[in-house]
């Protein structure tokens, strides 16, 4: 068994700086300037930039489509509101970060009953209680960003668990996930929602939940449609005669590899989370009064739309479909930018 | 003489699939000594790769299975382990390097994780151990600056660099075993000479057995000690290079090396093609699958595999024309004239 001490003692033995000196003198010039492209971009250990990875070259793409870009910039400008009020919100007492209170009625705003128009004082004008419209859109943005990361959170843990088993494993597996994943495709999604919402009771943490659980089967089936073209591959079998593990297989070589098209279904998903969001609210099962969600704004104030008061309802309804058009268009920008076949 | 490093006896791999058993692998058997090298060589479909598949146990089951046979690894009973030690076996004590290079490196990882992954799936060794280690493997396999070079993704490496690091790899745990899957049919003809020898200089350096699997009987002359020939999922003809180069004995075998062009031969000869198409592996026939397609057809050979016959020591064939009539039919082969004289 000599062989199997080699490596360890050449290991031992061959640090000295000399033997790095040689090969780097021996290396020919065009050779240099690749590798001081990889010297620089590339750090020392795990986590240094892709040269021209993924990203790099998706973001090249992206940049020409101007229609992801104002996309990308209203998640930004959502984002930023929104984190703002998520921070704020337990800090002021649910507050946020507002010009006044949200939930402060006041009814000298509100002149019989039908608030007031637009001002300089209230921007977005005042609703049927004379609370100030601006203010209760803004913190409306914590609800919304809420819902859009926490339900495709859970979403996304569900499918890229169940996604990946299924595809990877094949079989009785895949059958009965796939299946279970049909069956949620087959209810209405709404009404799935309402009847988990009435399981579940009212209530800003259950809209979360009922989302996330019935939005994991299209997580899933995107995922394992992407694993069972992936697996076939050759580094796989490589991995595989390796000696490494299935779960190994799954989660280091495979699901990276499948994930393009996840990232375009999570920023499409974000959008209609928040849409789901603002229908349930609308419905009266979601966020509760007097807190104030883009759904319920416009649910409360409907009616005051006949009144004229459309200042009411035009507000939250041009923040609710800025903030989803800004989802689904910079998806798409995405979709094309990642897809292999519109190269150029 | 050598420590025994495998013995396959009898090995059959059978695909059970909705058209039927597809009988990839019949009754094959053959030894691999260390620091020796076997070469298999057949057509596509002959059983080459699926019989070595069966040695890793990395025929995909359901619908694979080797259905009978013994496969022995340094006295250990591979069919008989549980998949946790099979896991272990692999890449520690046979480890493989695929056909293309281009596809059998993932796309999202450094060379240097891949590598390092390797080493600390079966070494007790960390993450900067495992880099340097994966550094110096390249080095080893000759990549020029290899310190930087493990920083890169293999979209960075061209098709012969990411062989010789797909090499690297497949050593980094030093095997006993090393499997080669038609290593450099992916490759071009300079750099196919390169990779021969790479893998050469690492069996040298890490005293493995290698398991050449092959369609170029010239990489098999240029690399293997003794070369196995299939054809249908069985073994038509084994021996040592020259045995098999020099002194072929089965039709098969005469087809194959009747088809290349050879240097040594100032006569102008036409290159004689093997008629027909390999066998379906679904209705082989139940003799020699040869038959049908071999031009020496006998009444026997449709329905009844030859007994084997030991023409000298190590070299073997499968075949039913009676051997004093075998070496005569050769003779007149212009391909042999000069050769066998």
């Amino acid at each position: 068994m000599a062989g199997r001490e080699f490596i360890h003692e050449s290991g031992a033995t061959h640090g000295s700086p000399n033997v790095d000196e040689v090969a780097a003198v021996g290396a020919v010039g065009e050779l240099d300037v690749l590798d001081e492209r990889a010297a620089q971009t590339a750090e020392p250990g795990n986590g240094g930039a892709k040269p021209l990875g993924l990203w790099a070259d998706t973001w090249r793409r992206l940049k020409r489509n101007k229609l992801a870009l104002v996309g990308l910039g209203i998640i930004i400008v959502f984002m930023v509101i929104g984190l703002v009020q998520v921070i704020a919100y337990p800090l002021t007492d649910g507050r946020g970060v507002t010009p006044y209170p949200p939930n402060q009625q006041n009814y000298d705003l509100s002149p019989q009953g039908r608030g007031s128009p637009p001002s300089a004082s209230h921007p977005f004008g005042t609703d049927y209680m004379g609370r100030d419209i601006l203010s209760r859109v803004l913190v409306a943005t914590r609800i919304s960003l809420l819902v859009g990361v926490i339900a495709v959170a859970i979403a996304l843990t569900i499918g890229l668990v169940l996604g990946p088993v299924s595809g990877y494993y094949g079989g009785t597996v895949d059958s009965v996930i796939m299946r279970l994943a049909d069956i949620f495709f087959a209810f209405p999604y709404i009404l799935f929602v309402l009847l988990i919402m009435t399981v579940l009771g009212p209530g800003f943490v259950n809209v979360f939940l009922a989302i996330g659980i019935l939005s994991w089967a299209s997580f899933a089936r995107l995922v394992r449609g992407q694993v069972l073209s992936v697996k076939a591959m050759e580094y796989v079998e490589a991995a595989r005669a390796q000696g490494a593990s299935d779960l190994r297989i799954i989660f280091r070589h495979v699901l990276p590899n499948s994930m393009a098209p996840v990232y375009v279904a999570i920023a499409m998903a974000v959008g209609g989370a928040i849409v789901t969001e603002a229908a349930l609210s609308f419905l009266g099962i979601g966020i509760q009064a007097p807190n104030a969600s883009w759904g319920k704004m416009i649910a409360d104030t409907l009616t005051y739309l006949w009144a004229g008061s459309w200042w009411m309802v035009v507000f939250p309804s041009i923040a609710l479909t800025l903030t989803v058009f800004g989802f689904i268009s910079f998806g798409n920008g995405l979709r094309d930018a990642t897809d292999p076949k519109l190269k150029e | 003489m050598a420590e025994r490093l495998l013995e396959v006896t009898d090995l059959s791999t059978h695909f059970f699939t909705h058209a039927g058993v597809v009988k990839a692998v019949n009754g094959v058997s053959f030894t691999l000594d260390r620091q020796e090298t076997l070469g298999i060589v057949g057509e596509s479909g002959s059983g080459k790769t699926v019989a070595a598949l069966s040695v890793m146990r990395l025929i995909p089951d359901p619908p694979g299975k080797v259905v009978e046979g013994t496969m022995m690894l340094r006295g250990r009973d591979l069919r008989a382990l549980s998949d946790d030690e099979m896991r272990q076996v692999r890449g520690n004590d046979i480890a493989m390097i695929f056909q293309d290079p281009m596809t059998s490196l993932n796309p999202v990882f450094k060379i240097g994780d891949q590598i390092a992954e390797a080493i600390m799936l079966h070494q007790d060794k960390g993450k900067d151990e495992a880099w340097r280690l994966a550094a110096e493997l390249l080095e080893r396999v000759g990549i020029p600056d290899a310190k930087n070079r493990v920083k890169q993704y293999p979209f960075e490496f061209s098709g012969g660099m990411r062989q010789r690091a797909m090499i690297a790899m497949a050593i980094s745990c030093n095997p006993d075993i090393l499997i080669a899957d038609e290593p450099t049919t992916a490759l071009d003809v300079t750099i196919q000479a390169q990779i021969i020898e790479v893998v050469q200089e690492m069996q040298e350096q890490f005293h493995s057995g290698v398991i050449l699997i092959t369609h170029d009987l010239g990489v098999v002359a240029e690399l293997a000690d003794k070369v196995m020939v299939m054809y249908g999922g069985r073994t038509v003809e084994y021996g040592s290079i020259d045995q098999v180069f020099y002194d072929p004995h089965h039709p098969y075998t005469w087809g194959l090396l009747g088809s290349l062009p050879r240097l040594d031969v100032v006569e102008k000869t036409r290159l004689t093609p093997i008629k027909g198409q390999p066998p379906d592996l679904i209705l082989l026939p139940a003799g020699c699958p040869f038959s049908g397609r071999c031009a020496y057809e006998r009444a026997e050979c449709r329905d009844n595999w030859p007994a084997h016959e030991l023409i000298s020591e190590g070299h073997g064939v499968n075949c039913w024309i009676p051997r004093a009539e075998r070496e005569e039919t050769r003779a007149a082969l212009p391909h042999f004239r000069s050769a066998v004289a």
